[in-house]
This record gives structure tokens, C-alpha cells and sequence, in this order.
């Protein structure tokens, strides 16, 4: 269960999307987002465990947390 | 009673099944039991692939178009109009020219792609593109008279048509402007959004030392965020500027309205499963194509073969069967590495494409399925 206490301002589920569709759904809502939102990426992809940290690393988003409680990933972005 | 089945899109996808529902039902269709009504708002069928060979003088948009009427059997009801408005609940389908509702017993979207230009600032007047007819010939115009500086290719959007497109259009400009003793005058410079050179692993992997073989400058992890026509930039998310002499961009993506008001899915993507490629949101619904959210390219194969397993499955809905036909995410595509060679992949959502060394053998196979291409609108091949 998670114990990650962020209330985010849009959620993105990207689940059952082959990669790289998480990340290029989460880079979507991020385009329209306002500076200080806080997303969250819901993916079943591993491969998002490595996509979204190094485009996060690319940018001046931050990535805040990362859920790994349950069968999904949660990522939280807090749009710059 | 007769049941009706209404198609909505002609493209590869609408046509195939169209096609191949008048071969499988044609008793059914002939007795009056079963109807099958193919709607498009354009009284052409357009096959894409053109487009591509365009820019480079190869062919013309008249070499992508037919008339639909010549492609689909006459046992299907052509309608031209577009459909405004799709209530899944009622069934029927409001349509802008025809006069009154068109009632269906099962509905298959197979709406396409739209380009949308206008989500980037700066795009529509500052890039080109060969997504389209009039994209391909203004983008034609420019690169038919370059003779030095910096041509860059910017996949802006995903998904979009054709994954293998973006590689196809750098490696051929390489081997094009190679050729005419141009290359060292013209840079080549090929963005993509994600961490590597296309989204499929396997084929980026591929890709990759080809770029570097080849001299073509590759930025990942670029997403377009802004052009600037008059300083010819093309800006990223990430923050970084890239001045362009000639840009050709891959323009961000989206379905048809429709889908979105039906509740089907978003950005005019219709949410499937993608294995029966059933609609998620709504009975008797289907979707294929580029219009399918099923993860695989949106690509002329994918509808080809979806509309196979889709013909199988309405044909046993309509006969009280089992319907057991279904998509195993099978594409095929062959790439053009150049102007006088290609290579070929073949995958499914099991098992990864392996692209094949690239031939000569392979590209005439290309421009060869391109002009048979007409056989399989019709159902044929």
C-alpha cells in the first residue's frame, strides 16, 4: 500500500500502453500543464522506471516520488 | 431482419473490410438479410505511402488516389458524406449531408489520422511536411531547389502514421543529396522525443550506427515545444534551439472529434481491446486502423490485417456464432534506407521486429507492393 501522500493535480493512466507510450502520454499532459501542477504517470511498463526518470533528468520537471507499492507504477512529476 | 453494418472511413483500413465483408457475406448480402454501408467524406481513396516519395520528385499525389467507387464492391452501400455525431446508445449515426439518422447493428470506426499543426506554435508556417498532399508538395518545392544548409527532420508527435517514415525521409535525403554531390553542403539533423531514434527498440537499435554511418546528426529527447518561422528555430521542452534552413516535421496527431463526443476514447483514438479490437466504451462497436488505440504502428499493414480478423468476427456475430478470430498485432513494413535500397521488419506483440539487412531487392519489393497496393483496397491481395 502506499504511503506516498501527494495529491496530484492530473493523472495520467498509461497502463497496458507498450512502451514507449507512458512516457510520451506523460510529455502530453506535461505540454498543457501549469508550472507547480503535479502529475501522475500510472504505468505497468518497466521500462518506464528508466524512460520517465531520464527524460524527467532532461528537463527542469522534477520527478517527486515514484510508487512502487502495488502491481503499477505511480510516478509524480511536478511540472516546472 | 437485416442487420446492418456501417463502416466508418474509407481508407486501408474501410475498404479492406468493406471489401472483404461483401466477399464473405455476399449470399447474405444478396438475399437482403445483411447490409453493409461504407461512409467517407471524400469520394477518393487515398494510400499514404505516396507521399513519402513526393518531396524527392518520385510521384505524384495523383499516384495515391483512386475512386472509391472503383475499389469497393458494388454489393457495398458508398455513401460520401461525414458522419457528425455517433450515438452508440441509439445506434445511428447523424451525418452531415444525408437527410435523417443512419441506423447500424454494429459499427466499425475507421476514421484515420488528422494532422494538428496548430498544438505547436510556429509549426504550420515554419515546417513542412509529407504527411499530407499539400504538405508533401510544398515541402517538395523546397527541397527539390536545396542545394547547401541544414535540413532538419523533427518527429514532433506520437503517435503518428508510419513509424518507419521519419528514418526513411533522413536516409533518403543522405543517399539523395549524396548522389547529386550535394552532401557536404547539406547537413542532416534528425530529432526524436524519446531516448533513442524510434520508439521500437529493436529498430532504433538498428537505426542508430546507420545515422552515425551515414553523418546524420541525431537529438533525442527533443519534444518540439515552439518554431520560430522568421528565426528558422525549432525549440524544445528540454530546452534546446536548433536553426534550420529546410524543416520537415512529423506534426502531432489526432483522431476525429467524434470519437471523443461518443465517449469512445480520447484525442480521437478509440479505446479497444486489442485482441478483438472491440470499443471499450460502447456494445457492438468496433474500431481498426490508425483509429485503434492497440499500441501497434498506425500503419497501412496493421488496418490490413485487422480488418481480416474484423470480417472473420462480424460475419460470426451476424451468423449467431462464436466469434473466435482475432489480432495478434501482426505488421509488416519495409523501410527505404536510401534511394536505391530498403530493409524490412515484420513483428507482432509477441515477437519483436529484427529488421532485415537492406537490399536493393527489398526496395523494388517496396515500390512493387506500393503499385499492387491497389489489389489489396480491393480486397484482393
Amino acid at each position: 500500500m502506499s504511503t506516498i501522500d501527494i495529491e496530484p493535480t492530473d493523472t495520467v493512466d498509461a497502463r497496458g500502453a507498450a512502451c514507449p507510450g507512458p512516457l510520451m502520454d506523460l510529455i502530453g499532459r506535461v505540454r498543457s500543464a501549469s508550472p507547480g501542477d503535479v502529475i501522475l504517470l500510472l504505468s505497468d511498463n518497466d521500462q518506464s522506471l528508466t524512460d520517465v526518470s531520464e527524460w524527467v533528468d532532461e528537463t527542469d520537471n522534477e520527478l517527486v516520488a515514484v510508487d512502487e507499492s502495488d502491481d503499477d507504477y505511480g510516478f509524480y512529476v511536478e511540472v516546472a | 431482419m437485416t442487420e446492418r453494418v456501417a463502416i466508418l472511413g474509407g481508407g486501408t483500413g474501410g475498404a479492406v473490410l468493406a471489401n472483404n465483408l461483401a466477399e464473405r457475406l455476399g449470399p447474405e448480402i444478396d438475399a437482403g438479410d445483411v447490409e453493409v454501408t461504407l461512409i467517407n467524406d471524400d469520394p477518393d481513396h487515398v494510400y499514404k505511402p505516396v507521399w513519402l516519395y513526393i518531396p524527392f520528385g518520385q510521384r505524384e499525389p495523383a499516384d495515391g488516389r483512386r475512386p472509391l467507387r472503383d475499389l469497393v464492391d458494388d454489393r457495398i452501400d458508398l455513401t460520401i458524406d461525414r458522419v457528425t455525431a455517433i450515438d452508440t446508445d441509439g445506434k445511428e449515426l447523424a451525418l452531415r449531408d444525408g437527410a435523417g439518422p443512419l441506423g447500424y447493428d454494429y459499427l466499425v470506426v475507421a476514421t484515420g489520422s488528422t494532422l494538428a499543426d496548430e498544438e505547436i506554435p510556429g509549426l504550420a508556417a515554419g515546417g513542412h511536411d509529407y504527411y499530407s498532399e499539400s504538405g508533401a508538395l510544398a515541402l517538395r518545392d523546397e527541397l527539390l531547389s536545396m542545394t547547401e544548409g541544414h535540413l532538419v527532420l523533427s518527429v514532433v508527435g506520437t503517435p503518428h502514421m508510419c513509424p518507419a517514415a521519419p528514418l526513411e525521409f533522413v536516409f533518403m535525403a543522405d543517399d539523395w543529396f549524396r548522389k547529386r554531390g550535394l552532401r557536404d553542403d547539406v547537413e542532416i539533423t534528425y530529432t526524436y522525443p524519446i531516448q533513442r531514434v524510434h520508439g521500437n527498440p529493436h529498430i532504433a537499435e538498428w537505426a542508430e550506427p546507420i545515422m552515425g554511418e551515414r553523418d546524420i546528426n541525431v537529438e533525442t529527447f527533443f519534444n518540439a515545444e515552439s518554431v520560430d518561422p522568421d528565426a528558422n528555430t525549432i525549440t524544445s521542452m528540454e530546452g534546446t534551439d536548433i536553426e534550420y534552413d529546410l524543416l520537415a516535421a512529423i506534426p502531432p496527431h489526432r483522431g476525429v472529434d467524434v470519437v471523443d463526443e461518443a465517449g469512445l476514447g480520447d484525442r480521437g483514438w478509440v479505446d479497444v481491446d486489442k485482441h478483438t479490437l472491440e470499443a471499450e466504451a460502447a456494445e457492438d462497436v468496433y474500431a481498426l486502423g490508425d483509429a485503434a488505440t492497440t499500441g501497434v504502428p498506425k500503419a497501412g499493414s496493421v488496418a490490413h490485417y485487422q480488418a481480416g480478423v474484423l470480417s472473420q468476427r462480424l460475419a460470426s456475430e451476424i451468423r449467431g456464432r462464436p466469434a473466435t478470430a482475432t489480432y495478434d498485432g501482426k505488421t509488416l513494413c519495409f523501410v527505404e534506407t536510401g534511394m536505391d535500397a530498403a530493409s524490412f521488419v515484420e513483428f507482432d506483440y509477441e515477437n519483436p521486429p529484427s529488421p532485415a539487412p537492406p537490399s536493393e531487392k527489398l526496395h523494388w519489393s517496396k515500390l512493387a507492393y506500393n503499385e499492387s497496393y491497389w489489389l489489396t483496397a480491393r480486397g484482393l491481395l
